[in-house]
């Protein structure tokens, strides 16, 4: 069972729609015994991060999942990813969940439109489970004005904004953030959370 | 780089889409789901859905539309039409769409761009726009499906909304509308260099090359069409894979 973090911020109900149609037995949550019970957890997050994270930890979550981090697949997606990072500059200088190396910046990219805002194409990293079966050219669809600064031996695919992008982090075991959203990436993005249920 | 997106808008009234839509396998014909499912399968990077429903009991319906679409097609959906205040657009959203489009509605209340954009991001806040070109050769914007000229030049308004924190702006030229002789280019290419945001051509394809022509001679970031997709004259994929062999980037 996937427990979607239901932490009152952001449209979920697309991830669960998601999982719903591939068949994918899960459950809208903010509670920390179903976390720990769940095979896997998602992290989703649309919003600003300190407001993200200050929800996280008032209903006493950070610790709960950097524990469950460390037993079973996490997935982040969107600013969910983002808070797998270390800290973010989003407003202000906040912490985040410290799961995976680097910090949350705002996208430089001059001359481009900020958001960045549509489908684009991944280039891939290191070699990730999530990734797999994607075909030639796997297009995801993205919507965010801060991304990751993460290590090279962190980063499992990006995209080339004015600059390249990361796309897909993963600290090597449990852990894997996605800046895009696989809820709305089409067949492409299905993959992806059929890959990551997969790992149950 | 961003892919170019194609992206098929289907008119629904009373919950059901107009023009007659006539896909293959599919039983109830104007099906709006079936409909946004089979676009999905074409390769459309986007679904709106642009509701004419007059009644506002009518509302509910489209809510309905886009909630069972939302569980069968995997790409970002925006509803247009009758959407009037903060609270339609945090009911359009919870739904399951990604975005909504304002359009008289903003011309006559600007400020439901901004408080659009406040409470849910600008992401979510496409304006869409009719203008039509003046005798002095400016464009001015017209409200209720083209019927009124508010007397407001084109390229003001899109700086204002820009200003308001729109994340988009979907450009119909009431001039090339129905007419099927390409995209409004002169238009076009005045918006889009008049603003940073992202800018979606509609109004005017009627064939194959108009798609790739708008992505070559403007800086568009997409392009839109209703009936030229629905009467299946073109599909999705034979637009992209036209683009594509002119080097444009397409998903």
């Amino acid at each position: 069972m996937i427990a979607i973090l239901d932490y009152g911020a952001g449209n979920i109900f697309s991830v669960k729609n998601a999982l719903d149609y591939l068949g994918m037995e899960n459950v809208l949550t903010d509670d920390a015994a179903l976390l720990r019970s769940a095979d896997e957890i998602i992290l989703p997050g649309v919003g600003a991060f300190p407001a993200a994270m200050r929800m996280l930890s008032q209903k006493g979550l950070v610790s709960v999942l950097k524990e469950e981090a460390q037993k079973k697949p996490l997935l982040g997606i969107c600013l969910g990813m983002q808070m797998l990072l270390e800290k973010s500059y989003e407003f202000e200088e906040c912490k985040g969940l410290g799961l995976i190396r680097g910090t949350v910046e705002r996208i430089d990219a001059p001359g481009l439109i900020i958001p960045h805002m549509g489908w684009n194409k991944l280039e891939m990293g290191i070699s990730c489970p999530l990734l797999e079966q994607l075909g030639d050219t796997p297009y995801v669809y993205f919507v965010h004005s801060y991304a990751a600064k993460c290590e090279d031996s962190q980063l499992a695919a990006w995209v080339e904004y004015g600059g390249s992008i990361p796309a897909m982090i993963y600290d090597g075991k449990y852990v894997f953030g996605a800046q895009f959203h696989p809820e709305k990436s089409g067949d492409t993005g299905l993959q992806i959370l059929r890959n990551f249920g997969g790992l149950i | 780089m961003l892919a170019k997106r194609i992206i098929p808008c289907l008119d629904v009234r009373d919950g059901k889409v107009v023009k007659g839509v006539n896909f293959e396998g599919i039983r109830e014909v104007g099906d709006p789901v079936a409909c946004a499912a089979e676009y999905n399968q074409q390769g459309a990077d986007e679904i709106v859905f642009y509701d004419i429903t007059a009644s506002h009991e009518g509302r509910g319906v489209i809510l309905d539309v886009v909630r069972e679409t939302a569980k069968q097609v995997f790409v970002p959906l925006t509803v247009g039409g009758g959407i009037k205040t903060v609270d339609d657009i945090r009911e359009t959203l919870r739904a399951g769409a990604d975005k909504v489009s304002v359009n008289s509605q903003a011309v006559q209340n600007p400020q439901l761009i901004k408080d659009g954009a406040d409470i849910f991001g600008s992401q979510c806040i496409c304006v869409g726009i009719d203008a039509k070109k003046t005798k002095s050769g400016n464009w001015t914007v017209f409200i209720n499906g083209g019927r009124i000229n508010m007397e407001l030049d084109l390229l003001d308004w899109v700086k204002q909304i820009e200003q308001l924190g729109a994340g988009e702006i979907c450009l119909n030229s009431i001039d090339t509308d129905g007419v099927k002789g390409g995209f409004d280019l002169p238009m076009l290419k005045a918006v889009v260099d008049a603003v940073s945001i992202p800018v979606i051509a509609s109004g005017g394809a009627g064939k194959l090359g108009h798609f790739a022509e708008a992505f070559e001679e403007t800086d568009c970031s997409a392009a839109l069409a209703a009936s030229l997709f629905h009467f299946h004259e073109l599909t999705v994929q034979e637009v992209k894979a036209d683009c594509r062999s002119k080097g444009i980037i397409v998903r």
